[in-house]
């Protein structure tokens, strides 16, 4: 069980963390004809905006309220009204998702009151939902913006049951939390489709941001769920949640439709996609398709090859709760022990990472962590480049920015087939540091005295390679 | 000290800056910032701007004070390149959390401020002043002023908050800064008579490097460059400058001017992109240089150098002309660049359908129309979906502009090329021209446009089907369908046999000649002779001598 600790330093280096708004936004890319809008000063969006454009390489809509000085000390109610009146004027979007910020927190605007105002005032944005979600950047993290977000949506858009109560057991409703990516999300729609379900993501940003050439120009999202259809997930036979951010949006949805769900805290590793397969067969009433039974096999012929490259390893790394729990259990499942571990805020899951200690802190955290525990994998987002280089270890990017490196919104972390190739991944960055990097010497071996802060790290790398041979 | 609103009100009252000079009191005021309009804005806010300015500084530790939004998610993004420290690769924020918020930011200020000199002991340490902090009243300056004192080292507040306004007015506020805290606080080891500021120019992608080499050629000194990989010492003791060239953009006019009106250092706005800009602004340093006491061989040096190197990059751009030939580009950008890069495409033979003029000076639009002729098309503001509407109608060939417009060229699958500060290459001076006609080269010709453009062979094939929805078209779609048609064609009409009867009759039975048709089938072998001539023609034998 590992224990949380909050560091006690003033200043942050090298933050891990980004901030609510913008992961209360990305929820909302995920909506069809979506426009998030943050309710802040210029920069809130525009930093936002750019760091989701250096990740996908894709066109990404968000708007900004775009607060003045003089704003922000009257108040934001006309930079709102003006800013939805423009969007819904220019871009005709389907829906408006609205974000606090640091700055109209602190200034304590009530928009949920200011929205009231504006729908009196302009009855022409009647049909037009408007969801607000309050996040203040002085508080928790992407991941929580994320899961507000979600609830918020599921709160405000999605109908109760039918009056005689009647619900599709062929279509399930998926909550993925923030860590899957659009690429994630297209493997979990092909195996419950293979299993004959109809699946509705609650955001889909497989279709939204997975880098594809729209037919039309669009300033909007141009994919995602539609609204009408998060209106009827509560005619769905299940809610499936993914990560345990989504527990609470499965919870409200369960309490206004009835609809039972079930939480997936991880689909990466062996054991957590027999269990998801299990249950898809229970609830679809059909058996594991050939297919995947011979993925399974293909899983574990990979672990059996990779185990000389992974176990062992002592593993060093950062992300947000949901995703570090997952990736750090199965790489722990493959015999690596981590020795270092950040994220960003705080979560149910992080007792239960295969650790002694979590640390809510940044990458420098990581990097001192990994130096003094001797770490030599390390795997955080692409912030980390700099520890990685540093630090002179193998770096996996995983998570959100991965700005230095093409396919983001395609990397494959879930499932048989996606757990298979990422460990495949990390073994093979292993071998290549072993190989371009480690070349034995005739010093290899002297007595640690004359190396001395480095000597458990050589004798780690020593037992990879024997094993092997 | 000033406050942040008479600073804002001090710099929008520019003389340097043409613009702003043309201007009624009360515009002047008001200043160049646009009132943003909510909804529709895009682009970054002051603290993004004053940032952008001073990151480049490589051996100062960068402070932002404010909650993790500021830094958090905007660090590490930015191209400049550093010689030296990497200092100024680090991200520190205060990343203030609600109880900052309510019992104010101060003490954490304080505190990182100490974690980091105790760190990294760095010569000096910008503090960044945002949104949040202003708000609830933190006072960075007494902080820094106080932190300078106890740790005897500069602590520089940036007020710079991102309400105020744009990332442009940052810039200046960045200037001011410097202007206030560090330029002239210190003085350099030595001088020389060859020694000039660069204002303006940020060593993104390493571009200043592309210069460098001229200069030195020419023994001119690059006293301090503001702020590309610029130390903190040098900019400390840049007063000491003979000349000073404005790079590019007016964003820091104010440095440039207040430089001038206080230590005498003469300054012309120039560029190093294209060609001619590249030789202008060489010539102009000289001659500043020559004015303020420089000896006059400089000049003569600086000529000599500027042919040279022009017979150069006019060679190397020569080849591709016949590539270039009816090749439009589309050039959206700011400031000079909407004219000094015209230049050398046009010299490449390259057609430019439009620039840019959102950011330009009426100087700058004059340049154009110089450049492009009197009906130059000069865009004052593009959205993008007119953007892609021009090109997906392959209105250009090629557009040039920064990353935020990027997609908007891909997804209408047009090439397209960075100038702005994301890009990955360097295009200043005479190499850099070269390289960027290089780039529009490999971008132009990369034979990837050809297989993109081409629909899916599917959408073809179902505007195909709309076209058949008739029976006979259907039977043509099924091959077996179509076997039937065939063998129900009718070959003698008058006892109506078909044509399947007949070859299965020929088949079965190995007729030769229509004589032995007739015997075995219906068919009476009058007007239909030919025809079942015609079926007898590939007979085996036949077929069998045609393989041989």
């Amino acid at each position: 069980m590992a224990l949380t600790t909050v560091p006690t330093k003033a200043c942050a280096v090298n933050p891990l963390k980004m901030s609510q708004p913008i992961g209360g936004a990305f929820a909302f890319m995920g909506l069809r004809g979506a426009m998030p809008l943050l309710h802040g000063s210029q920069g809130c969006t525009s930093f936002g905006l750019t760091l989701f454009v250096r990740h996908f390489k894709e066109v990404v809509p968000l708007q900004t309220t775009a607060m003045s000085e003089v704003a922000t000390v009257l108040g934001g109610y006309e930079n709102l009204e003006q800013a939805i009146l423009n969007i819904y004027n220019r871009a005709k979007p389907k829906i408006v998702g609205i974000c606090s910020t640091g700055i109209t927190e602190t200034n304590g605007d009530d928009v949920d009151a200011y929205l009231k105002l504006i729908r009196n005032k302009h009855r022409q944005l009647a049909k037009l939902p408007l969801v607000y979600v309050s996040t203040p950047d002085f508080k928790g993290a992407f991941q929580d913006g994320w899961e507000k977000a979600v609830t918020r949506i599921v709160e405000l858009l999605v109908e109760g049951p039918n009056v005689n109560g009647l619900r599709d057991p062929s279509r399930v409703n998926v909550l993925p939390g923030c860590h899957l990516t659009p690429g994630d999300l297209d493997e979990l729609r092909a195996i419950l489709e293979d299993f004959g379900l109809r699946p509705s993501f609650l955001p889909d940003l497989a279709a939204s941001l997975d880098g594809h050439i729209p037919d039309e120009f669009t300033s909007t999202t141009i994919g995602g769920i539609g609204v009408d259809e998060i209106a009827s997930m509560g005619r769905a036979g299940w809610t499936i949640a993914i990560g345990a951010q989504m527990r609470r949006a499965a919870e409200v949805m369960q309490a206004k439709s009835g609809v039972p769900f079930r939480l997936f805290e991880r689909l990466c590793g062996l054991g957590p996609c027999d269990e998801f397969m299990t249950f898809v067969s229970e609830i679809s009433g059909r058996p594991v398709p050939p297919k995947y039974r011979r993925q399974r096999g293909q899983l574990t012929d990979a672990m059996l090859d990779a185990h000389f490259h992974i176990g062992g390893r002592r593993l060093a790394i950062a992300a947000e709760p949901d995703l570090l729990y997952d990736l750090s259990s199965m790489l722990h499942e493959m015999g690596a022990q981590v020795r270092a571990a950040v994220t960003t805020t705080q979560s149910a899951v992080i007792e239960r990472i295969k650790t002694n200690e979590v640390l809510i802190g940044d990458l420098e955290d990581l990097e001192e962590l990994a130096r003094t525990e001797n770490c030599d994998l390390l795997i955080t987002h692409s912030h980390g480049r700099q520890a990685a280089a540093r630090l002179k270890i193998p770096f996996y990017r995983a998570g959100f920015p991965m700005f230095d490196r093409l396919g983001a919104g395609h990397q494959l972390s879930i499932g048989y087939r996606g757990t298979r190739d990422l460990i495949f991944d990390i073994a093979n960055l292993v071998i290549a540091d072993r190989e371009e990097n480690h070349p034995p010497t005739p010093d290899r071996w002297r007595a640690p005295v004359a190396l001395p802060s480095r000597s458990g790290h050589l004798s780690s790398i020593g037992a990879a390679e024997r094993s092997t041979a | 000290m000033s406050s942040l609103s008479a600073t804002v009100q001090n710099i929008f009252n520019e003389p340097g800056c043409a613009k702003n000079g043309s201007k009624s009191e009360a515009e002047r005021k008001k200043g160049c910032t646009k009132l943003l309009q909510p909804g529709s804005a895009a682009g970054g806010c002051a603290f993004d701007g004053a940032k952008i300015a001073l990151q480049p500084f490589t051996d100062v530790a960068h402070l932002v004070h404010g909650p993790i939004a500021c830094e958090g998610n905007s660090w590490d993004n930015r191209g400049a390149a550093s010689s030296g420290s990497n200092l100024w690769r680090t991200a520190f924020t205060t990343d203030m959390n609600e109880t900052d918020i309510v019992f104010g930011g101060e003490r954490r200020l304080w505190k990182a401020i100490k974690e980091i000199v105790d760190k990294h002991d760095p010569p000096a340490i910008f503090v960044y002043q945002t949104c949040v902090p202003a708000m609830i009243g933190d006072d960075v300056n007494a902080v820094c002023k106080a932190a300078s004192q106890r740790f005897g080292k500069p602590v520089i507040p940036i007020n710079s908050p991102g309400f105020v306004g744009s990332k442009n007015l940052g810039n200046k506020l960045a200037g001011e800064a410097l202007l206030e805290h560090v330029i002239g606080t210190r003085e350099p080891d030595r001088t020389t008579p060859y020694d000039i500021n660069l204002i303006g120019e940020y060593n993104l992608s390493g571009e200043l490097w592309q210069v460098k080499p001229s200069l030195d050629e020419l023994g001119i000194r690059i006293l301090s460059c503001i702020s590309g990989d610029a130390k903190y010492r040098e900019v400390a003791s840049s007063h000491r400058a003979r000349a000073a060239m404005l790079v590019c953009s007016k964003a820091m006019i104010n440095v440039a001017r207040k430089m001038e009106e206080r230590y005498g250092i003469p300054f012309f706005e120039g560029s190093f992109y294209g060609v001619q800009d590249s030789s202008d602004s060489l010539r102009q340093i000289a001659r500043l240089l020559v004015e303020r006491g420089a000896p006059q061989d400089l000049l003569g040096r600086t000529d000599a150098v500027i042919a040279r190197e022009e017979a150069r990059a006019w060679a190397a751009i020569e080849p591709y002309k016949s590539r270039f030939k009816g090749k439009k580009a589309l050039l959206i950008t700011g400031g000079v660049k909407s004219w000094s890069v015209v230049a050398a495409l046009q010299e490449a033979g390259l057609e430019l359908v439009g620039t840019s003029v959102k950011k330009s000076t009426r100087e700058d639009k004059e340049r154009i129309k110089e450049l492009m002729g009197q009906d130059a098309h000069m865009i004052e503001d593009m959205s993008p979906r007119e953007m892609y509407e021009m090109l997906k109608g392959a209105k250009a060939d090629i557009m040039l502009s920064g990353g935020k417009s990027q997609f908007v060229a891909l997804k209408a699958t047009t090439p397209w090329l960075d100038i702005n500060q994301e890009r990955c290459h360097g295009y200043m001076g005479y190499v850099g021209m070269i390289k960027l006609v290089e780039e529009i080269d490999k971008s132009l010709s990369n034979p990837m446009w050809e297989q993109v453009r081409r629909p899916a062979p599917w959408e073809a094939l179902a505007r195909a089907k709309l076209h058949m929805q008739s029976p006979a078209a259907e039977i043509a779609c099924e091959p077996a369908l179509a076997e039937t048609a065939r063998r129900a064609r009718k070959i003698c009409h008058c006892n109506t046999v078909d044509l399947g009867t007949i070859e299965d009759a020929i088949y079965a039975h190995g007729l030769r000649s229509v004589e032995e048709v007739k015997e075995h089938t219906d068919a009476v072998g009058g007007c239909c002779k030919r025809r079942i001539e015609d079926i007898l023609v590939p007979s085996p034998s036949a077929m069998l001598q045609a393989a041989e």
